[in-house]
């Protein structure tokens, strides 16, 4: 199944919802086992893009493959290769975390749902809640417990659609921690996220979605170079993503 | 197969750990039957001599009508919580989120009409019908629960609220009192009288009720199966329509 290239590959995407026009040709790639943070304010397209990349809608124009597979001609291959943590958790509030993870388990037909389920609520930090339900969880656990479904059958790419929205400063530090692991195991992450820090913190590359289209994409470091060097002045100090982000969207 | 098996394991523990779904689908039924066989049955001239035999189809209908608006709301949560987005996304066979759904009301359903027929037989409800005619009593029931679950499968997909979501239900749980499930429909002044006797639950309860008497069911049959088929066509259809404008 695991294919040469990158593992995510969107050139001219465009959609449109009646008369407002979403994504006005987005173009991007994402090299494997890495991460990748879309960046831009709500309503920027984000999710209009990760549901294309999740074959759970259809693009007006334009391509787009993940792991190899396009999403429109084959979405049974592109759904084997991904996992999707949704804007807000999509998990069974009436289940115990346990139950969620066997179910989706045997979703995917892995050999033994339930030595996986166990492990993944030790690794989540869900053990002793296991046998809860997850209408009791906070909004953090609820996160882990989402992420961890995510992770069952070892699918080659995650999406994360803004993974730490609602949460509490330290639920966003475990959900943080929880990615950086992932992609240390090889898995590629393509994360969109508002929050500036957590595309600086997280991603390898980052790219800033802005009125339908990528306007700039690299590294940090890369990112940092658009701007002028600092000028002599008596501290010295590099711009933050944050003063980055500000300048290239104020200009346009 | 295996997809399906999930899903209806998933959603039956929905109907299972809910108290409240539970009590609307079985007790509220029951409570019908209690009220109407010691309260009012005393006072209802039927022609017959055993008022619960005469009551139980239209009561089980009651229930099954009450059932499937917890089709919607069940639905309608998973729309809102993002795990029908989760399923689709998923390497599975994406019909069966629907029918899994579409199951459990048939098993739920049929569970509380069980139920609800040993509490029958307590108060005194007593049939004289064959295996066939028993079976012919639960296809009947059968296909009405799965015409109404493919209704409440498109309040489901489209409603803006839980409330909305389960509402459609109410009309067709009071569908039953303006029919002969509790009273013959010959003292109803005309135009309610036309009304009764012309809409579904007259025909699959006289239906239901001849089978059990072991009386001839005559058209009854027939026109009840045309509107359980007549309804599950439609509302299918509605149901898909609505599933493929929200599955683009």
């Amino acid at each position: 199944m695991e294919k040469q290239g990158p593992a995510i590959r969107v050139s001219g995407l465009r959609k449109s919802y009646q008369k407002l026009e979403v994504l006005k040709g987005v173009d991007f790639e994402v090299a494997r086992g890495s991460i990748y943070a879309l960046l831009g304010s709500n309503g920027a397209g984000k999710t209009t893009i990760v549901r294309i990349l999740s074959t759970l809608l259809q693009a007006d124009d334009g391509d787009a493959s993940v792991n190899g597979f396009d999403v429109v001609a084959e979405p049974a291959r592109v759904r084997e290769s991904i996992s999707l943590t949704g804007q807000f958790a999509a998990v069974d509030e009436i289940l115990t975390g346990r139950e969620n993870l066997v179910m989706i388990g045997r979703l995917r037909r892995i050999d033994d749902p339930r030595r996986t389920a166990d492990e993944l609520l030790e690794r989540f930090g869900l053990a002793e809640a296991a046998g809860r339900r997850v209408a009791t969880y906070s909004g953090g656990m609820r996160r882990r417990l989402d992420i961890a479904m995510s992770l069952i059958g070892d699918p080659p790419v995650i999406f994360l659609d803004e993974p730490t929205t609602g949460l509490d400063p330290e639920g966003r530090l475990e959900v943080w921690q929880v990615i950086q692991k992932l992609a240390h195991g090889g898995t590629t992450i393509l994360l969109t996220t508002q929050y500036l820090d957590e595309a600086e913190k997280l991603a390898d590359r980052i790219a800033i979605l802005h009125d339908g289209t990528i306007i700039v994409s690299g590294t940090l470091a890369e990112l940092r170079e658009l701007l002028p060097p600092a000028k002599v002045e008596y501290v010295e100090r590099q711009p933050t993503l944050e003063e980055i982000f500000l300048a290239i969207v104020g200009q346009r | 197969m295996n997809d399906i098996r999930v899903m209806l394991g998933r959603s039956m523990r929905h109907v299972t750990r809910s108290l409240d779904t539970i009590i609307t689908v079985t007790i509220m039924p029951i409570a019908f039957l209690l009220l109407f066989r010691y309260v009012f049955g005393g006072a209802i001239q039927t022609g017959t001599d055993n008022y619960t035999n005469y009551l139980m189809p239209g009561v089980l209908l009651i229930a099954i009508a009450s059932g499937i608006s917890y089709t919607a709301f069940r639905l309608f949560m998973d729309m809102k919580s993002g795990i029908f987005e989760r399923f689709h996304s998923m390497p599975i066979a994406r019909s069966s989120v629907l029918w899994g759904h579409v199951l459990t009301s048939l098993v739920s359903n049929a569970i509380s009409v069980v139920v609800i027929m040993l509490v029958g037989l307590i108060m005194g409800f007593r049939s004289s019908a064959g295996v066939l005619a028993w079976l012919g009593v639960a296809g009947i029931l059968a296909l009405f629960t799965l015409a109404l679950t493919w209704l409440a499968v498109i309040p489901g997909l489209t409603a803006s609220t839980p409330d909305g979501a389960s509402a459609f239900s109410y009309p067709l749980v009071f569908l039953p009192f303006v029919s002969s499930a509790f009273v013959p429909t010959g003292t109803m002044p005309g135009p309610v009288r036309v009304f009764a006797e012309n809409q579904p639950v007259t025909a699959i309860v006289n239906a239901i009720r001849s089978l059990f008497e072991q009386q001839p069911v005559g058209n009854d049959i027939w026109i009840a199966l045309a509107w359980c088929a007549g309804i599950l066509v439609v509302a299918y259809g509605f149901a898909m329509a609505a599933y493929r404008r929200k599955i683009a």
